[in-house]
């Protein structure tokens, strides 16, 4: 059986736990098993999960609105072991990332941490993910009976295979919390980097964050977050949370806008998984165009707020 | 504060990834080797700092052969004041987790801290599975730290922002940037850093439940196609109707 954790922080399911359980239905199905659901905590109608693969969706109850990595993985653990779970799933998030390491002891699983492939079965478990920040695939064999896998967000779109299902409760017997939170902050409105299908970035050829008025434009009528490259965070024109590459964010959405980014190694490393790639900038040597799909060679004062009438215009018609 | 640094090897950010003939191998020839920047910048830093402030001391643990003495150095140039390699070929997070609770469970550490993740297999799995090993509380993706006695308060990102939490030590922590500064060795910390303690110790024994079966590189882009800057509704049709993006 195939156990998919699914997340639901502030009781919602955000797009990254439909893609769990849709990917988790895909698992079981190649290894001819169920897949199952496991929610923590409070969820709006965790029903809704079984329209995306899960044949049974369980529910531990309790008070779980603070994440602790040590109190999530108990519940799951204990709910894998008593199903007999031989693939746990998780989301490669930042709750995922560090449940996945814990589950893996607990289970005395190997795990694989941001697969983004189905594994194949046949002769021993094989799963794929992308290593070297981007440079390099790796396959990786888990030769444990249990395996513990984290997806890659924006790899399987949420397919919807099936109806809803009765949820089920469970003890969850969690132990106390260590971790103490005291305060939260997102920006709402905007849908976080990591899990953004739309992205408009901007570097240094901007000159100085007055002129990110441009971006923000574009990125509103694209309805798109926005990023930026590593010296534009370091010297403080845009926040820290907003640069990707190698030692920023590493980020694969549909569709990528890099605006006045020459397209250093370190850069593409954390973009280069992006579906579509739109590279605008005014020097035809930049490096950046030999890694995008679509380019255009032109001072970005002009044609940023063009493209932005141009969304405009195709925004209106549609 | 006793404090345990992790620190991996990994090859430089401009490295030529390649593979040798059946693609089973990462092909080291001509690659340069650097101390994982999440490890030195933020990890490593951060704990110094709270050394220079709390007193204590600083030691840097490193799952690797021989070749990594370099790196495991540098890390004593920058300010560590002693050094532990497990004497091993580094093949799965799980065994490297392994190795290093193995030695952190018999040092009474305080924190046991790491960078959030390797740039090699970006697998950010090691630190929870160190934490799981020890017991302990895993706090990832901090950016920033206070320590007040035994308390810390420690910002950590999530999607979208942030999350301020308050935990005791023992405790595993990786961190990411905004922890600290980069620090650059400075001629003095190379010279003493040749005199500090670099402790060689044996794995114990444990089977990798994971191994890399095969490379491959990703399939090359087809070649960029340029639009008219002064036609930016060509482009906004090339993104809908060609690649069906938007
Ligand atoms: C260890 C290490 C890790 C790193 N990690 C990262 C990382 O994670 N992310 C990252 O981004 N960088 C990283 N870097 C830095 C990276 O090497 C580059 O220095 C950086 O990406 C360059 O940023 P940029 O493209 O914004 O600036 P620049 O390289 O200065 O490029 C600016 C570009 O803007 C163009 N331009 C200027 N004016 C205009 C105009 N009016 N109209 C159109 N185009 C214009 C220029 O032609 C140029 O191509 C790292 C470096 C190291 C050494």
């Amino acid at each position: 059986m195939v156990l998919v954790y699914a997340e639901s922080p502030k009781g919602q399911f955000k797009k990254s736990a439909l893609e769990a359980v849709t990917y988790g239905k895909m698992v079981a199905d190649a290894m001819g098993t169920s897949c199952t659901a496991l929610v923590i905590g409070n969820a709006e109608n965790a029903g809704q999960l079984g329209k995306y693969g899960a044949s049974k969706v369980v529910q531990a109850n309790g008070a779980f609105e603070n994440f602790d990595s040590q109190v999530f993985a108990t519940v799951i653990a204990n709910a894998a072991k008593e199903m007999g779970a031989g693939v746990v799933i998780v989301n490669h998030s930042s709750s995922g990332k560090s449940l996945l390491g814990r589950l893996a002891v607990k289970l005395d699983a190997g795990s694989v941490s941001g697969v983004n492939s189905l594994p194949t079965v046949d002769g021993g478990f094989k799963v794929k993910k992308n290593v070297f920040s981007g440079k390099a695939i790796a396959e990786f064999e888990i030769k444990t009976a249990v395996k513990v896998l984290s997806l890659m967000g924006n790899s399987f779109p949420p397919a919807e295979s099936g109806a809803d299902v009765a949820v089920e409760s469970m003890d969850a017997n969690a132990p106390a919390a260590k971790i103490t939170v005291k305060a939260v902050q997102t920006v709402d409105g905007t849908v976080p980097l990591p899990e953004a299908e739309l992205v408009v970035s901007a570097g240094r050829g901007m000159k100085g964050p007055e002129n990110w008025g441009i971006i923000d434009e574009l990125a509103n009528v694209v309805g798109a977050t926005t990023a930026c490259s590593r010296p534009v965070a370091d010297i403080g024109w845009r926040p820290h949370h907003e640069h990707v590459g190698q030692t920023g964010v590493a980020i694969r959405p549909n569709l990528y806008f890099a605006i006045g980014i020459s397209g250093a190694i370190q850069h593409l490393a954390g973009v280069n998984s992006s579906k579509v790639i739109v590279v605008i900038n005014k020097d035809p040597e930049a490096p950046f165009f030999k890694a995008a799909d679509y380019g255009v060679c032109a001072d970005l004062f002009d044609v940023v707020p063009k493209l932005t009438e141009a969304f405009k215009k195709f925004n209106a018609a549609q | 504060m006793k404090l345990l640094v992790c620190v991996t090897q990994t090859p430089e950010t401009t490295a030529n990834i390649s593979f040798n003939a059946d693609n089973t191998e990462f092909n080291t020839t001509g690659v340069n080797f650097i101390m994982n920047p999440y490890d030195e910048w933020y990890a490593l830093v951060r704990a110094l700092e709270l050394k220079e402030t709390a007193g204590g001391s600083v030691t840097i643990i490193n799952v690797g052969p021989t070749a990594n003495d370099t790196v495991i150095r540098k890390g004593l140039a920058i300010g560590a004041d002693d050094a532990v390699r497990i004497n091993a070929e580094p093949k799965s997070s799980m065994f490297v987790a392994k190795q290093i609770a193995e030695y952190a469970k018999e040092g009474n550490f305080d924190m046991v801290i790491l960078g959030k993740e390797s740039i090699d297999y970006n697998g950010a799995s090691v630190g929870a599975m160190v934490a799981e090993y020890l017991d302990m509380p895993f706090i990832s993706f901090g950016t920033k730290m206070e320590v007040a006695g035994n308390t810390a308060t420690i910002n950590r990102d999530i999607e979208g922002g942030e999350e301020v939490v308050e935990v005791a030590t023992p405790f595993v922590l990786s961190a990411a940037k905004g922890m600290a500064e980069q620090r650059i060795p400075n001629m003095r910390g190379i010279m003493m850093a040749k005199r500090k303690p670099l402790n060689v110790i044996e794995p114990v024994a444990f089977d990798d439940p994971t191994a890399v079966v095969s490379y491959t590189l990703p399939s090359a882009k087809s070649a960029v196609k340029m639009v008219d800057p002064e036609d930016m509704d060509e482009l906004v049709r090339l993104l809908h109707e060609e690649a069906k993006i938007i």
